[in-house]
């Protein structure tokens, strides 16, 4: 129970004393996290609303194959991007491996199916009340993809920050590629990682604490856009 | 369509941005979890990072691993501990040559209670028998990793098999030093640990120092470049300035300068090869 106290003391005086190392792990986090929302929303959301539209022999597998891929475990994308990054490997000459970029990389391969997935089950929902409708204004499924994918925006917004979140608690795959370089790659995941290692729990679970923070910030902040949107769209 | 190259074109530079801060005059060293756990690099690196103007970036795992990713290229320097481990890794043409730099000791950990009757024994062999014979838990690295390697050759020398224990009083975990420390302290268990990693450790519990001083403890350090033959990409000009900087004067003396509360935690020999492996 000490501890617990001690944790939550800890992470209001790190925050209170505004540490520019904390303050750099914290930035780095969401920069990674975020862009790699950014870019897997760019192949997951697109795909997603094609699954939902299109008819094709092989679909059940392919949505099949998502799903499943949601539970893609973090150390194993981090193993395929390190081996792909890797000098050694095929995108070598890059040089990407332990630096930031990989991260991303490896997170939004990570997200892109969770993106891809969940955004096809909404969608879907949403296209079987739409076709109709939709069709009678000429509209193939090819050309519904874009309405869709605009009329869904309150809904997919959940989606993206289901992606958030899985991005910035997950510790496998940045630790595989990023290597955890103290101001360089060290992002608050691995930094609690490292400090769980050292045995400094109280430590470990204050910055646990803040990312917590933060991912509920980040969740606030949406959801209140999301509310304002909604409200200019309805007046 | 102007749209998705435009949002396309952002990306790219958001992309990009991450790219750009990599431009910094840098190498990548791949060392171990003692020396960044124990706080070593935090201490001496900002200051070879002042005198050459060059960052370091750590990548800290495991010895085996450490030696992997510098015979992949990943990485262009190699700062570890396990000298037959290195001397393979230098024969292979991974790189080299291989410089000491210092040493410090593993020592033997366990709880208070001390159920194989081991505390204050200088002979780790013995001390390793008496934790077989009592079948009394012991946490083991199990990470190819240079204590683990180290603890291998000690179980040898004892001429006891701890893999007969394996899912009953021997623990490998294959994880870090420090996971192996939380993990004995939680279970009440015998582990073998460095001496620097131990001094910075803050979970103990009931964990004590139950064996040290035995000259089969000995865990000398050893840095070596990684072959730029190989791989024509590595930083060898600065990857080797900063190997010249750790067997300095100026290098050594940081080293020795790193203490945590009066305690030194590793011991330069740059100069002086150690007297047994």
């Amino acid at each position: 129970m000490d501890d617990l106290g001690a944790a939550f003391s800890t992470a209001l005086g790190l925050v209170a004393a505004g540490d520019p190392a904390l303050a750099a792990i914290v930035g780095l986090s969401l920069r990674v996290s975020v862009t790699a929302v950014a870019l897997a929303a760019f192949v997951g959301l697109p795909l997603g609303a094609l699954l939902a539209v299109a008819r094709f022999p092989g679909r059940r597998g392919v949505v099949v194959a998502l799903n499943a891929l949601m539970g893609l475990p973090p150390v194993v994308a981090g193993l395929l991007i390190y081996l792909l990054l890797s000098r050694s490997g095929p995108l070598g000459r890059f040089g990407l491996l332990f630096t930031p970029s990989a991260m991303v990389v490896a997170q939004a391969v990570l997200i892109a199916p969770i993106l891809a997935a969940l955004s096809r089950q909404v969608l879907e929902e949403m296209w079987e009340e739409y076709a109709e409708q939709l069709r009678s204004l000429g509209a193939g499924p090819r050309r519904a993809v874009p309405t869709l994918l605009w009329d869904g925006r309150f809904a997919l917004l959940t989606v993206l920050l289901a992606g958030f979140g899985r991005a910035s608690a997950e510790v496998g795959a940045v630790m595989v590629v990023g290597g955890n370089i103290e101001g360089f790659t060290r992002v608050m995941t691995t930094a609690i990682a490292l400090e769980t290692s050292k045995g400094d729990l109280p430590l470990a679970l204050a910055l646990g604490v803040v990312l917590m923070a933060i991912v509920l910030t980040v969740n606030a902040l949406a959801q209140a856009a999301r509310d304002t949107a909604a409200r200019w769209a309805g007046g | 369509m102007i749209s998705w190259i435009l949002r396309r074109g952002l990306l790219a530079a958001v992309v990009l941005s991450f790219a750009a801060n990599a431009q910094e005059r840098s190498i990548t060293v791949a060392s171990t979890t003692s020396t960044e756990q124990s706080g070593l690099f935090g201490h001496i690196l900002p200051l070879f990072t002042r005198e050459a103007g060059i960052a370091v970036r750590v990548v800290a795992v495991g010895t085996g691993q450490a030696l992997d990713i510098g015979r992949r290229g990943d990485a262009d320097v190699v700062f570890v501990h396990d000298r037959a481990a290195e001397e393979r890794f230098v024969a292979e043409g991974s790189g080299g040559p291989r410089r000491h730099v210092m040493y410090n000791d593993f020592v033997v950990v366990g709880p208070a209670a001390d159920p194989a009757r081991v505390n204050g024994l200088r002979d780790t062999a013995e001390a390793l028998r008496r934790i077989a014979a009592a079948r009394a838990p012991f946490v083991s690295r199990g990470d190819r990793s240079g204590t683990h390697a180290a603890e291998l050759r000690l179980w040898r020398q004892a001429e006891v098999d701890p893999a007969g224990g394996r899912g009953a009083w021997y623990r490998e975990i294959g994880q870090g030093m420090g996971p192996v420390l939380n993990t004995a302290a939680a279970q009440n268990a015998y582990a073998l640990t460095d001496r620097g990693t131990w001094l910075a450790f803050r979970n103990r519990q009931e964990l004590r120092i139950a064996v040290e001083g035995d000259a089969r403890l000995f865990n000398q350090y050893g840095v070596m470049p990684v072959n730029p033959r190989r791989h024509p990409h590595v930083k060898a000009a600065d990857g080797q300035r900063f190997i010249d900087w750790l067997v300095s004067a100026a290098g050594q003396a940081a080293i020795a300068g790193h203490k945590i509360e009066g305690e030194q935690l590793f011991f330069p020999n740059a100069a002086r090869p150690e007297p047994t492996s």
